[in-house]
């Protein structure tokens, strides 16, 4: 072995373990993979939240592309990215589907009337046990669901406009014309 | 001194409540066994304090996921289709002992490749340090390590000799 060689491995090791170690610091434990992306959304049939007597459920999903957001009103975050939702609604792009989690239904249908409701339609989870089928662990999430009702994607933490633009719109783009 | 008795007592009950973070809503007169299901609740990790398990935490996801391991096994489902149905929602990551699978591999064995390389360094090397010790030498220089060998052998008896006279 060269001298230099041998004189340059500990450098070389060094470089490896602090590139490796600066990676991680760019990411964030809290975002756990889901192993739900490319798999079918879980059933699931809930009242909904402000016609408590109709039903939303996984097929109300399917035949477009869908946006599911898992929100409460308890949840800090989701009232910072509740703006970034009404913008997405009024222009139209994707289907705005909401998951109400563990709330009460009453405050929820306040908030709704206060900061205006993005949603087509909420199910109202009020044990949380659709949450669990989805694995959320966290509010708020997001889920991109396509047209035969594929979990494609899924945002931990609020949305923000760079996200709305640079992650979830170019998706709904694609996946709508992979379908035609 | 009394004082001193309460303090040890209330101390002694923190800490046999500590780690059995509400379990008083479970009935284990049933079919649950509690030993059981505070074994299995132990080996799940928790996703919002992510260093502590199910068992540990008082996270309101962990409250939930152990209402559901605890219906799960009422229904009298086995550890491993309760650890499936969390794994198939949650991911790997809820598992303390991830499974061995072509992802974990470096996890699994990269400790025992590591180890394996130490060693055959330490070989390597001690090799080199025996062969280094075998030196073999040329006439001339055994002739001249033979005189220095044999001077200092000279000198070290003439100290010998000076100091016993």
């Amino acid at each position: 072995m060269p001298r230099f060689v041998r004189y340059l491995a500990p450098l070389a090791i060094f470089l490896a373990l602090a590139g490796l170690l600066y990676k991680g610091l760019s990411l964030d434990p809290r975002k756990v993979p889901s192993p739900l992306i490319d798999k079918p959304a879980p059933l699931f049939s809930l009242t909904r939240l402000k016609q408590p007597e109709a039903t939303l459920g996984t097929a109300d999903l399917k035949g477009k592309v869908s946006l599911f957001n898992v929100w409460a009103t308890w949840c800090v975050a989701c009232r910072s990215e509740h703006p970034v939702l009404m913008q997405l609604a009024e222009s139209g792009r994707v289907a705005i589907y909401g998951l109400n989690y563990k709330d009460d239904r009453a405050e929820a249908k306040r908030w709704l009337l206060r900061y205006g409701d993005p949603y087509i339609a909420n199910a109202f989870d009020d044990d949380g046990r659709v949450g669990i089928d989805w694995g959320v662990y966290g509010t708020p999430e997001t889920f991109i669901v396509d047209q035969q009702g594929i979990i494609r994607h899924k945002h931990i933490g609020p949305l923000t406009r760079e996200v709305v633009r640079d992650e979830i719109l170019p998706l709904v783009e694609k996946l709508e014309a992979g379908s035609g | 001194m009394k004082f001193l008795r309460t303090l040890l007592a209330a101390l002694c009950f923190a800490w046999a409540t500590a780690g059995l973070a509400g379990l008083e809503e479970f009935d284990f007169t049933g079919n649950v066994d509690e030993d059981h299901f505070k074994e299995l609740i132990a080996e799940l990790r928790c996703l919002v304090c992510q260093n502590q398990s199910l068992a540990d935490s008082d996270a309101e996801l962990a409250q939930d996921l152990r209402r559901e391991v605890y219906d799960l096994m009422q229904q009298g489902q086995a550890d491993g289709q309760i650890v499936d149905f969390l794994v198939t929602r949650y991911g790997d990551f809820v598992l303390y002992n991830p499974p061995v699978k072509p992802s974990t591999y470096v996890l699994w064995y990269g400790p025992f490749v590591l180890l394996a390389i130490g060693i055959l360094f330490l070989i390597k090397t001690v090799r080199q340090r025996t062969r280094q010790t075998e030196t073999t030498f040329s006439e001339q220089e055994q002739a001249r390590l033979k005189a220095i060998l044999g001077e200092e052998a000279d000198e070290d008896n003439k100290s010998y000799g000076d100091k016993k006279a």
